[in-house]
């Protein structure tokens, strides 16, 4: 059986995609004996479909640098 | 005595994305939203003297770019002609009964709603985010909006893929709180 913060971590994992099967199945068994993990699973899922929803942007790192550099020449 | 006072040093990590997110949603054309975010942060260098501190920082911000919006689109309608409203009953005449009846929103269509609704919510996600600590933001930016590989955001920040789950999860798990808080 795996630990809470090893399916936290699967959790998140899921959240992109990037979990494999063998840790998927791991996931669910853990979920059907541990009733906060589920509920962790459950808002953790929330959340990706929030952020999916709204239109989120941000500028690039490189960018936010350079803006920086712009203002702190002018302070 | 002012209950707030400005930090343009923090400005850009603050604010930056903040901003650009609303000035996005009212250009639609990432590199002017840039621009106006950009001089925003001047504009507000500039008039530090006026800022009399009874708005927080990121409000008095907000209300500088808002004006940047309007005078951008002031400056690509300055044609009289383009400035014009043009109405038309019908724009295809031959479609079944052009009565207005038909023309006139739904009422009990929720739809156009969504779109402010999911602008508010990118403002407020976007408000949760910047409250998060730097390093667990910039992850979670580069991995949930940038939809960064794992591999190369670890390359970048130099870390190795299990610091970036703890810290994702602790990204995730602060948002969510904030969300709970401000959202629902």
């Amino acid at each position: 059986m795996i630990s809470c913060e090893k399916a936290a971590i699967i959790c998140n994992k899921k959240q992109y995609n990037e979990a494999t099967f063998y840790e998927k199945l791991q996931l669910i068994f853990h979920l059907l004996i541990c009733k906060t993990c589920a509920k962790f699973s459950k808002e953790n899922a929330k959340l990706t479909s929030l952020c999916k929803k709204a239109p989120l942007c941000c500028l690039p790192e490189k960018e936010k640098v350079e803006m920086k550099k712009e203002l702190q020449e002018k302070i | 005595m002012a209950e707030h006072q400005l930090h343009p040093e923090t400005w850009v990590d603050q604010y930056a994305d903040y901003l650009f997110n609303y000035a996005v949603a009212r250009i639609s054309d990432a590199e002017i939203a840039k621009d106006l975010v950009q001089e925003t942060f001047f504009a507000g260098l500039k008039s530090a003297a006026n800022y009399k501190g009874t708005a927080a920082e990121r409000t008095w911000l907000i209300a500088i770019l808002k004006r940047k919006v309007i005078d951008h689109y002031r400056k690509i309608n300055s044609n009289k002609g383009k400035a014009e409203v043009r109405m038309n009953y019908s724009s295809h005449t031959d479609a079944d009964g052009d009565w207005l009846e038909e023309q006139i929103a739904d009422p009990l269509s929720t739809h156009e709603n969504s779109s402010i609704e999911n602008e508010e919510l990118g403002l407020a996600i976007q408000e949760c985010i910047s409250k998060l600590p730097k390093k667990q933001s910039l992850v979670f930016k580069m991995k949930t909006i940038q939809g960064m590989e794992t591999e190369d955001i670890c390359k970048e920040l130099g870390i190795n893929p299990s610091n970036l789950w703890v810290m994702i999860h602790r990204a995730r798990t602060a948002l969510m709180d904030c969300l709970n808080k401000n959202w629902f």
